[in-house]
């Protein structure tokens, strides 16, 4: 009964959809305040049914009612309760449910804060997401419904994929898809001011705290997801520059720069046109990550099984969507009238600089992304673009950029004097040199993305510390420098915060990037491997037993000089019921780099293991940007302005940014 | 005079946005030149003899019986697509799902009748095939065959079938 009542609210949810995707667009064409305001019951039904069906399925799987299609698959009675639910969205069916849940959460979300926004536009924009959503219920309800029955019902499930029954990536898909979704706040507002034909500063602030909120949501995913890749699959990398990673990537890109255009319509009334253009673009990377993750048309190392006839109505949804908000913008985007003006050299200057080199790099990973694929159209052979293409591209494209991010937040609005600039980043330009110097004196030979790297992201840093500095009076006038610390707002220490976090993940990105250092040998008990000034000693391994699985565990005393640092037990775990091997890394983290062992094989009689060693330089440091960065971006959406009533001279409001 | 301001804004936007792109497109192609690794099934090897130090990928099926495991964490398989078959050998730990009669996709060179791989492509899915290795097996004709006989073993998704 459970899952026929859940199917029943999907297909009701559908309808209440099509309901608000017409009556509130019409009556905010005609003026009709009445079916306007249809708006906000139905996103509230919406939600509910959603939810509704989700804690259907929820409860299906917690339960293991092995009567239920999506159970059978992706779920086991032995399996521990964490992954029973997480089992819920681990599987196509599932995390589609998951994705219109959230849409509908961010629609009721504008309906419930959005009480200050003028009527037309509100009802504009839950259209536009009840339009989005139809799609969605409708690609459920014909190609991938969760709620299917299994007769005659098994004894037991076939398990959830080893692989994603972990911790890390229990969270993974549902921050990833807060921020896929999220852009599709941004959309809806886009579409909504494009056939209203204004957009202006109240718009603009509108739009931003759900933009942030959406790449702060992405920003966790895709750092989630490099960290799951780096202690799951024991490769000892991060970023393999795999389509299902570009895919997560080019909605992060474009929403980067997305962020960045709100606040020059915001504070200067221009480059509307381009912030729309960009919303859509965000929001349509997001689709198309969607689509390349689950139909199966690139090989991909994160690839699950997937399904064609899937992959081709996503095709089509991104067709509709894509054609026809771009032909929208087409016609109503000259409309878009600018007021301000100003020069190259100047705040917004480098904000436009910060949005098309986004946008260009958003657009080379499409390309490597996509052109396996174009080549095979048109009979040009397969081939694979890989992270060779990418390094060699993206990284020169974002360089300049890193350089120029220096100097955006000390130019002035309007118009600025470089040279004058450049003296505030005084301080900024000696420490770079001094670390360029430092690490030219110690490894003159090092590789040479690794020294860019630290420089570039040394110059970050330091530049982003003198500015505030500068902020605070710091040099100037010390006394009430903390004061003013406190004082700042809370949307320039997000700010601040972001570009620091993002220099400390550069950082990391090329330490692991430039000094790693990696040793696979086959190990006897006893034996020992000297790694980066670490000696590995290899103790035997051993059996045991998990939940749901065997383990071979083994045991690594690493110690330095001949003082123990740590003891690493690395795993091998074998899942019977698919009967899947996953590898365990085993992970210690130093303040300079990370201590990295993987088991392998038995081999040879005197039991010895394939062992795989690393040593990976700042990598941790990544991570850790990734949370400033995020830290940062939070603190910038509680930043009051955003709460007080958006359309000036609408001083009070409620809540805008309060779901995010 | 707003106009003339105006103009100035897009012009520097558009000569930004060229310049860019120039740059771009002029990574692109020197990139794509060194770094696009084509992809070949063992026909393809075998009839056909690739430059040797030519990164290239390889797809089909990891042959029944050929895995073998020597000192110093090598291993040496063949890899086949019914028709011919190719021998690699690659240092390393083998991803999880490496299985003899399953699919597999490999990167590396090929010189004197041997695969050189650096790189073994894991999946995360028992079921998923690589749409290459599909490829492969449907050009040297053993593709319905094989697909029979993975079906029967539910080993099998729809994306390769198509």
């Amino acid at each position: 009964m459970i899952a026929e009542t859940g199917h029943f609210a999907l297909v009701l949810a559908l309808m209440v959809a099509l309901v608000q995707a017409t009556v509130p667009m019409i009556g905010a064409h005609r003026g009709n305040a009445l079916m306007m305001a249809m708006d906000k019951p139905s996103s509230y039904s919406q939600v509910l049914l959603v939810a509704f069906a989700f804690g259907c399925l929820t409860y299906s799987h917690v339960t293991s009612d092995f009567s239920v299609l999506n159970v059978v698959q992706n779920s086991h009675s032995k399996m521990p309760m964490l992954y029973k639910v997480s089992a819920v969205w681990g599987n196509h069916e599932g995390s589609l449910l998951l994705w219109v849940l959230i849409l509908s959460l961010f629609g009721s979300a504008v309906a419930l804060f959005g009480g200050n926004l003028p009527p037309t536009l509100r009802a504009r924009v839950l259209g536009v997401q009840a339009m989005i959503a139809v799609g969605f219920y409708l690609f459920m309800l014909l190609t991938s419904n969760p709620f299917l029955r299994q007769f005659p019902i098994p004894l037991d499930g076939k398990e959830m994929n080893p692989l994603l029954q972990d911790p890390g990536l229990a969270f993974h898909p549902p921050f990833l898809y807060l921020g896929y979704v999220g852009f599709s706040m941004a959309f809806s507002f886009a579409i909504a001011a494009l056939i209203e034909g204004r957009v202006d500063a109240a718009w603009a602030r509108w739009v931003r705290p759900w933009t942030l909120a959406a790449w702060t949501f992405l920003t966790i995913g895709v750092a989630l997801g490099s960290w799951w890749a780096y202690y799951e699959l024991g490769w000892g990398g991060w970023w393999f520059w795999d389509p299902v990673e570009n895919a997560s990537f080019m909605p992060w890109l474009a929403g980067t720069a997305l962020l960045h255009s709100a606040i020059v319509v915001e504070k200067r009334d221009t480059m509307k046109a381009w912030t729309i253009f960009l919303a859509i673009l965000a929001f349509s990377l997001s689709l198309l990550g969607t689509f390349l993750v689950r139909s199966g048309v690139l090989t991909s190392v994160h690839a699950f099984a997937t399904d064609p006839e899937r992959g081709v109505f996503i095709l089509m949804l991104l067709l509709i969507v894509i054609g026809g908000s771009l032909v929208l913008f087409a016609i109503r985007a000259p409309a878009l009238k600018s007021t301000g003006v100003f020069k190259p050299i100047s705040r917004e200057g480098g904000l436009l600089l910060n949005n098309l080199v986004m946008s260009t790099g958003a657009a080379v990973v499409l390309l490597g992304t996509l052109y396996p694929l174009f080549l095979d159209a048109v009979g040009g052979g397969k081939v694979s673009v890989g992270p060779p293409f990418f390094n060699s591209v993206f990284i020169p494209l974002m360089l300049p950029m890193l350089f120029a991010m220096g100097f955006g937040p000390v130019l002035a609005w309007k118009r600025t004097d470089m040279v004058e600039a450049a003296k505030r980043l005084k301080l900024a330009f000696i420490a770079t040199g001094l670390v360029l110097a430092a690490m030219l004196a110690i490894a003159f030979d090092g590789p040479f993305m690794g020294i860019v790297g630290i420089t570039i992201a040394t110059w970050v840093f330091m530049a982003t510390a003198v500015e505030l500095a500068e902020r605070i009076k710091l040099f100037s006038a010390p006394r009430q420098a903390l004061s003013r610390l406190l004082r700042q707002q809370r949307a320039s220490w997000g700010m601040t915060l972001a570009h620091m976090g993002l220099a400390i993940a550069i950082a990391g990105m090329a330490g692991a990037g430039g000094w790693k250092v990696e040793r696979i040998q086959t190990m006897v008990p006893g034996q020992s491997v000297n790694l980066a000034g670490y000696d590995f000693k290899f103790m035997g391994a051993r059996r045991a037993q998990g939940p749901n699985y065997t383990i071979v565990e083994g045991t690594f005393q690493v110690s330095e000089d001949g003082n123990p640092v740590v003891t690493l037990h690395p795993e091998k775990r074998n899942y019977p019921v698919r009967q899947m091997p996953t590898t365990e890394a085993a992970i210690h983290t130093l303040f300079m780099g990370d201590l990295y062992a993987v088991i392998g094989d038995p081999e040879g009689s005197e039991g010895g293991f394939v062992t795989r060693l690393y040593y990976n330089p700042l990598i941790a440091w990544m991570w850790f940007g990734a949370f400033v960065m995020v830290f940062g971006s939070v603190i910038s959406i509680s930043d009051r302005r955003y709460r007080v009533g958006a359309p000036k001279g609408h001083a009070s409001g409620k809540q805008v940014g309060a779901k995010a | 005079m707003v106009p003339v301001k105006r103009k100035h804004k897009r012009l520097t936007f558009v000569g930004l946005a060229l310049l860019l792109i120039a740059a771009a497109a002029g990574l692109v192609l020197s990139a794509f030149e060194e770094s696009i690794v084509f992809f070949h099934s063992p026909t393809d090897i075998v009839e056909k003899t690739p430059v040797p130090d030519r990164r290239l990928r390889l797809g089909g099926l990891v042959e029944e019986g050929s895995v073998e495991r020597q000192p110093d964490a090598v291993v040496v398989f063949r890899v086949t697509d019914m028709a011919n078959t190719v021998n690699v050998s690659y240092r390393g730990i083998l991803p999880d799902l490496f299985r003899e009669g399953q699919g597999v996709v490999a990167e590396g060179t090929y010189a004197g009748g041997l695969f050189t791989a650096d790189e073994v492509l894991a999946k995360h899915d028992e079921t998923y095939m690589p749409p290459e290795v599909a490829d492969a097996l449907k050009k040297s004709g053993k593709w319905n065959e094989m697909s029979e006989e993975m079906k029967r073993q539910g080993m099998i998704n729809k994306g390769a079938q198509q």
